[in-house]
């Protein structure tokens, strides 16, 4: 029944329950979309969003489910409570786009994101560096006289966090993933 | 069997008997597949974009899906435009375009374009087939998809490796198609609330679209008997126009820019609004903060993403118009047909005083043939045939014909509602008259969308499909030059043509019949001569140059805000106004 096996706060793809949309200040969502994994997929995600001018502030894919060959987008997105309404009802327009989920509004959620972040230095600043990592309690994954590579997993604030607080102390790269959330409980 | 007998096979399965296209070097396989058998019946037209649009016209009027087969690159793209035309105003085409061989995709090849990522978003749905074996299911999906739910274009890539490579045929029935099975029913408890609302309304407004005739004939007449059932008002959008008939008694005409004031008026003044598939288009609300501000509304919509995406609506009904209406009436039938009938006839007096204003109403001239007189006549001396077919191009003209033509029954009116189309009539009236031979299909054409997509005569005379194309020759982009009165300080940027054919040697360069008419005095003698013509007729009606087209709600104003003649145009638009389109 429910190919994300999360629960659900509302009808799929109905507009029964939807929010009043009159208030129309800016809010942040997590939706996480299941879709076929087949080619041009994700460009047809990536199309509705730029077509329509809708934001995308973070998207990850991948495989989830080899069997049925099911991939799952999470797309972190802003706009009003309409815009998002919209957004929600184009994709689950998408005939590949087999469920649309508002992480944000059906129930607590966890979202994890991961980063690896480049720090090159010496002396103090080296030292400080892997204090801070371990506060953070990062992972050192590489590591060579004059650099660390960090690999640091928590929410988009932790990182962001973290990579200022890397900025003095010789910070050169950052990689991320972009969000990868999934709701709690059964 | 090979890629390209399965295309043939599949579309007979598919119980397809007419295909609109264009041979080229990428499609060669399944052109000679087509050349080997007599059940399918292909027309060649003379531009693939024409194609695609005698395919909309086609669909439209039968209610089946139009096929149209284009070769890759060129011919594909220039079937954009015609696939964009029927996603905006969904209408069911299966575009087949050939590929490179898939060897040579992303090489550059000759003919070769990205069809897939370039159709992606004017298209419902669209597939690049690189395995033999899974043709024949996408085909079948391909129309699944194309007539389900939301009716719109798709797109079936073919390379042409494909088409000769063998593989095993998947019959209709087994295709893939149960994943996608748009809801068709309504909510129940929505349509109670409904029910209730239609007991108490006291200022009741039917506003009914294009969803209504794709729903199919059942729904008109449910529509129908609802609308005579309670007695309410109806209007309906351009692309809706046919669904209740013209001559029914509580048609109030076509809303929206150029609707008629009673039904502009009565949209703004009403308290309960019915939207029977339609989408709150732009062109019908009007300036959104200001549209029907005191109104209830409930919205039938198959399509989800409709609902709230313009008009917050207080009655969402996600469903099939035919469904719907069917659960509604019996209802409220059942509930005991209660109306607030004290109220209503309140209102309908109302609406009689604006009527009574009758906003149509134009100066004629026996000098000059008046563009909205050229039409009136072609009214009067067609309506009594029941299989008569108008097409249109975009501009004026078709917002005349909308306003001066009637329409009893659905699917005998094609016009380019959402993208505005110039060019379309034409094509259009060939999938019309090729659909039904002997019906009487006339497109009503500006002679600038016209020239658009002319060369689609010769298909006409080709196949002798006697299609009577009805030019209102005002030498001029009618709809473009009111605007620039109107908004731009009556400077005629590039609005005029000043080397037009002469139609009438164009007609008989093209072998069929040109008529031309000038004056008022011979208008129905030279209609009479085109609709006893046994052939494509090519009408050159010279009217007046500089009519312009009311009502109009002027852009940035609301309902009853409408400008109703000549007199009213005075700086009817402000600053804000002028940058909306």
């Amino acid at each position: 029944m429910n190919a994300l096996k999360i629960k659900r706060g509302s009808n799929r793809k109905s507009a029964y329950n939807l929010r009043d949309t009159h208030d129309e200040g800016i809010e942040r969502h997590t939706l996480a979309v299941l879709v076929d994994n087949e080619a041009g997929v994700l460009a047809r995600v990536i199309g509705l969003f730029s077509g329509r001018g809708y934001n995308i502030e973070s998207l990850t894919v991948a495989e989830v489910d080899h069997e049925d060959n099911l991939s799952r987008i999470t797309i972190v997105t802003t706009g009003t409570p309409s815009v998002i309404e919209q957004i929600k009802a184009q994709l689950g327009r998408i005939v590949v786009v087999h469920d649309v989920h508002d992480l944000t509004v059906e129930g607590p959620s966890v979202e994890r994101e991961l980063a690896m972040v480049k720090v090159v230095g010496k002396g103090e600043n080296r030292v400080e560096a892997l204090r801070t990592s371990e506060v953070f309690r990062a992972n050192v994954v590489d590591t060579t006289l004059e650099s660390f590579v960090f690999e640091l997993t928590g929410t988009p604030e932790k990182i962001d966090a973290f990579v200022e607080l890397m900025e003095p102390l010789g910070l050169t790269d950052v990689a991320r993933t972009g969000v990868a959330a999934i709701a709690r409980g059964i | 069997m090979t890629g390209a007998e399965m295309v043939v096979q599949a579309l007979k399965d598919q119980g397809v008997d007419t295909v609109f296209g264009y041979p080229g070097g990428a499609v060669l396989p399944i052109y000679d597949e087509i050349f080997q058998q007599n059940d399918i019946r292909h027309i060649l037209v003379r531009h693939e974009q024409g194609a695609a649009h005698a395919a909309e016209g086609y669909a439209r009027s039968t209610g089946k899906p139009g096929v149209v087969l284009v070769t890759s690159g060129p011919g594909a793209t220039n079937a954009v435009t015609g696939m964009t035309d029927a996603l905006m105003d969904s209408i069911p085409i299966v575009v087949l375009s050939g590929q490179v061989p898939t060897f040579m995709i992303g090489s550059d090849a000759f003919q070769e374009a990205d069809t897939v990522g370039i159709t992606r978003p004017c298209t419902k749905h669209n597939w690049l087939v690189k395995d033999t074996d899974t043709l024949p299911d996408v085909i079948h999906q391909a129309f699944h998809i194309a007539t389900s739910g939301r009716p719109g274009p798709v797109l079936v890539d073919i390379p042409k490796d494909v088409q000769f490579a063998s593989g095993t045929y998947t019959p209709k029935e087994k295709a893939k198609t149960k994943h996608y099975a748009p809801q068709v029913k309504g909510d129940k408890e929505m349509i109670k609330q409904l029910a209730a609302m239609i007991e108490t309304a006291e200022r009741p407004m039917f506003y009914t679209g294009g969803g209504v005739i794709n729903s199919g004939v059942a729904a008109s007449q449910l529509l129908r008997e609802l609308v005579k059932e309670t007695g309410f008002p109806i209007t309906s959008t351009l692309m809706g126009l046919g669904a209740y008939p013209a001559s029914g008694k509580e048609w109030v005409g076509m809303l929206g820019m150029h609707g008629t004031y009673e039904a502009n008026m009565a949209m703004h003044d009403c308290d309960l609004m019915i939207n029977i598939g339609a989408r709150f288009d732009d062109r019908i609300t009007g300036v959104i903060d200001k549209f029907s501000p005191n109104s209830k509304k409930a919205h039938i919509d198959i399509d989800p993403s409709s609902i709230n995406k313009v008009i917050h609506v207080d009655v969402p009904i996600i469903g099939d118009v035919a469904h719907v209406l069917e659960d509604l009436l019996k209802l409220w039938k059942a509930n005991g047909r209660k109306t607030n009938k004290e109220g209503v006839a309140k209102w309908w007096k109302q609406i009689d005083e604006w009527r009574a204003i009758d906003c149509l109403s134009y100066t004629n001239s026996d000098k000059t043939i008046k563009p909205q007189y050229a039409l009136q006549r072609l009214e009067a001396l067609t309506k009594d045939r029941k299989d008569r077919f108008i097409c249109t191009e975009v501009g004026q003209h078709q917002m005349w014909a909308a306003q001066f033509m009637g329409f009893e029954e659905p699917h005998q009116w094609m016009t380019s509602g959402g993208l505005g189309t110039m060019g379309y009539g034409l094509p259009a009236s060939v999938g019309v008259q090729i659909a039904h031979p002997d019906a009487l299909v006339i497109n009503v054409a500006g002679e600038a969308s016209w020239l658009m997509n002319m060369q689609e005569m010769g298909t006409a005379v080709q196949y002798r499909a006697p299609i009577k194309q009805f030019i209102l020759n005002n030498e001029r982009l009618g709809m473009v030059r009111q605007w620039q009165e109107l908004l731009h300080g009556e400077r005629y940027s590039h609005s005029w043509s000043e080397a037009l054919p002469d139609f009438v040697k164009l007609a008989e360069a093209f072998g069929c019949k040109g008529i031309l008419c000038k004056d008022p005095a011979d208008l129905d003698d030279a209609i009479m001569e085109m609709l006893s013509y046994d052939g494509p007729v090519i009408f050159d009606c010279l009217v007046e140059k500089h009519e312009n087209c009311f009502p109009m709600i002027p852009s940035g104003k609301a309902h009853n805000e409408m400008l109703l003649g000549e007199a009213s145009t005075e700086d009817a638009i402000d600053a804000a106004g002028a940058v909306l389109v």
